[in-house]
């Protein structure tokens, strides 16, 4: 049942496993759903597993339900109602008027429309879905052959809800502040034993006391400590400017993080040849050659840069457009001899897709695995640093 | 249909709750899965547990996860200081290692006698693989205790719930087995209700000049920290006390200071919002 729907989900990039679809097929089974909008909030609440993902869940949901129509709900409810004895006899002869007025179909019809029309939540008044009136449609109200639509606000049908897409703003493809970009660095870990041998090793010293007929004898380890070395080299060129913001805030967030047991930063420019810069503003510079030397290949490296340039910049011994002439290596071989001499390289791109064609993008996305300056991107290319090789 | 047995939490007097919360309870329950909630501070997930133990009237067992805590603190402690010191001066029987044995808040939930609700409180601030140690113990609802060579099952599998406030993400493979979900701020219609929840005798006058202009501060998306229902609460109480009304005049509230709690929201609502006037004296943002 409503299969579909689940590769929908997948389409629309909700990471939904088959666990949670069985909970689902359980739920159903097990009759907790009566109508569409449960459905929608339930089958959320046991496949969507994160608010970043909701505002997927809803495109998806509306694209699989919208042709469903009309929600099987109203129907039972004013066959249930309309079959029910007990609300008999307490209707006036006007009620019982009014009933006939109008028979189901044309009900359900002129349901929908309004439902069509009305576009905001009404209370009182004689003609709008919502409560406390005397329109045939809402909740709380007066008409005897009204149409009770759902709870507070329940106006919304369940694919209307999911029309309103209020959850577009939690999409973590969308956007990155520090606090997400810290959290998300600081999954960049491993845990060593190193250091002083100073804490208390309770199990051993008690095996040893044990040993030495009760008399205390104490036993010491080395404390756990990340470590993790993290290199971050930025472009800090002028097809950089618009993502200067993007970068500062990743800058600080890696800098602030106490977290590594290294944390070392380096700007190029455009792309790098040769030497690399300490500072912003280019003035203080140091050699690869002398880097590659006194860095251990262990460092993580994280290059951040649009990676666009004249193809020549990047593949040719004298491609830098500042310092004619001066090249040892063409960018790309100084690229190549930090892929060979670091473990672990990743490359962060603000340039969203559009310009991923762009020849210089394709050549260095094969030197390092590539991924967006966004929080599902940073999240990748962290996944992809602490991965054994 | 089986709808009473469905609706077992209706939400509780002190709390109001929204449909979809309450259904995602229930179907918690119900397939016996834990229910992890999210959402800004101030929204009430951790007295959502309150509000299901003592609707359903069941023992409340709360874990407040720590930094430091691990993922076996919740299941049992082995007491080594205490059989050490024993030991070496005499006390309880040492030789037995069950006297020494005592059981965490996860351990308390699975060996009452009758079901309880277990809140397993901001689980996003221990280690990054803390919510993995306790995947299969949250499955199975039951632990093995080597040092005794026992195993502790659950008698009734507890209603767990579990509060999370996206410091860190949380694996997949946890989040696979548990119920989610997301609690929105509330709209206007639903703080009503809130509030008169916690002032049933606030003039409707009141509470709408007041709603009117937190909804107004709320927007403004430039605050480190947006006012949250707590204090929204704070500021009727002081508004009430002092029998000024909530009305936003010239951009100034009164009693900023109990709805924005940071400096800097505070300098930037009083520089962007407050018209300036024109005798240039301080601005009033006490409320006197």
């Amino acid at each position: 049942m409503f299969t579909p729907f689940f590769y929908k989900l997948k389409e629309k990039k909700v990471p939904v496993s088959i666990t949670e679809w069985m909970v689902l097929m359980e739920a159903l089974d097990k009759r907790l759903i009566g109508n569409m909008s449960d459905f929608y909030y339930l089958a959320r609440a046991i496949l969507v597993k994160s608010e970043t993902h909701f505002d997927q869940y809803d495109v998806a949901f509306q694209e699989y339900f919208n042709g469903i129509a009309p929600p099987l709900e109203v129907t039972e409810e004013l066959l249930a109602w309309l079959t029910d004895p007990k609300n008999r006899p307490q209707l006036t002869p006007e009620e019982m008027a009014a009933i006939q007025k109008m028979d189901l179909e044309e009900l359900l019809r002129e349901f929908e429309k309004r439902l069509k029309e009305q576009d905001e939540r009404h209370d009182g008044g004689n003609r709008w879905i919502g409560t406390g009136g005397t329109s045939p449609f809402g909740n709380s109200g007066y008409n005897p052959q009204g149409i009770r639509v759902g709870g507070p606000g329940g106006m919304r049908s369940a694919v209307r809800i999911a029309e309103q897409r209020y959850f577009r703003n939690y999409r973590d493809d969308m956007t990155l502040d520090i606090r997400q970009i810290k959290v998300a660095l600081k999954q960049l870990r491993k845990l060593n034993r190193t250091g002083p041998e100073d804490e208390l090793d309770l199990d051993r010293t008690i095996d040893a006391t044990c040993k030495n007929a009760g008399e205390i004898e104490f036993m010491w380890k080395r404390p756990r400590k990340n470590a993790i070395k993290l290199l971050l080299i930025m472009d800090a060129g002028g097809s950089m400017e618009p993502y200067a913001d993007l970068c500062s805030q990743l800058f600080s967030a890696a800098n602030s993080l106490s977290h590594f047991k290294a944390f070392k930063y380096y700007y190029f420019h455009n792309c790098p040849y040769d030497v690399l810069y300490s500072d912003i503003q280019q003035r203080k510079s140091e050699t690869i050659e002398h880097l590659l030397k006194i860095l251990e290949p262990d460092y993580k490296v994280i290059f951040v840069g649009d990676a666009c340039m004249a193809f020549s910049e990047l593949m040719e011994r004298y491609g830098d457009i500042y310092f004619h002439g001066y090249q040892k290596m063409s960018g790309i071989d100084t690229l190549k001899h930090f892929r060979s001499h670091f473990t672990h390289c990743v490359w962060l791109n603000p340039e969203k897709t559009v310009l991923r064609s762009y020849p210089t993008v394709q050549v260095i996305a094969k030197l390092f695995p590539m991924y967006d300056l966004s929080l599902e991107g940073l999240n990748l290319a962290v996944k992809k640093l602490v991965t054994r090789r | 249909m089986t709808q009473k047995q469905f609706e077992q939490f209706k939400g509780s007097s002190d709390y109001v709750i929204s449909d979809p919360l309450k259904n995602a309870v229930n179907v918690s329950i119900v397939l016996q899965r834990p229910l992890i909630v999210r959402g800004e501070p101030g929204t009430g997930k951790t007295l959502l547990s309150h509000s299901i133990a003592s609707s359903l009237g069941k023992e409340l067992i709360r874990w407040n996860v720590k930094s430091t805590t691990k993922a076996s603190d919740g299941l049992y402690i082995y007491d080594t200081v205490q059989r050490l010191n024993d030991s070496r001066f005499g006390g309880k029987d040492v030789s037995d290692i069950k006297h020494y044995i005592k059981l965490g808040k996860l351990g308390q939930a699975f060996t009452a006698p009758v079901q309880v609700v277990l809140l397993i409180d901001e689980v996003d601030k221990a280690d990054l693989e803390f919510p993995n140690d306790l995947l299969n113990e949250l499955d199975e609802m039951s632990f093995y205790i080597p040092e005794t060579d026992e195993t502790i099952s659950a008698i009734l599998r507890p209603v767990v719930i579990i509060t999370s406030n996206n410091e860190k993400e949380l694996p997949d493979a946890f989040l696979r087995r548990c119920i989610f979900h997301y609690i929105e701020f509330p709209e206007p219609d639903l703080m009503e209700e809130i509030v008169k929840v916690h002032f049933p005798n606030i003039k409707s006058s009141l509470l709408k000049d007041a709603l009117d202009s937190f909804y107004v501060l709320r927007k403004i998306d430039d605050f480190r920290k947006k006012p949250s229902t707590s204090e929204l609460i704070d500021w009727i109480q002081a508004l009430m006390a002092s029998g000024l009304d909530g009305k936003i005049k010239d951009g100034e509230i009164p009693f900023l200071g109990t709805l924005l709690k940071k400096e800097t929201d505070i300098d930037y609502y009083v520089s962007h919002h407050v018209r300036k006037k024109p005798q240039g004296r301080g601005y009033n943002i006490s409320g006197n």
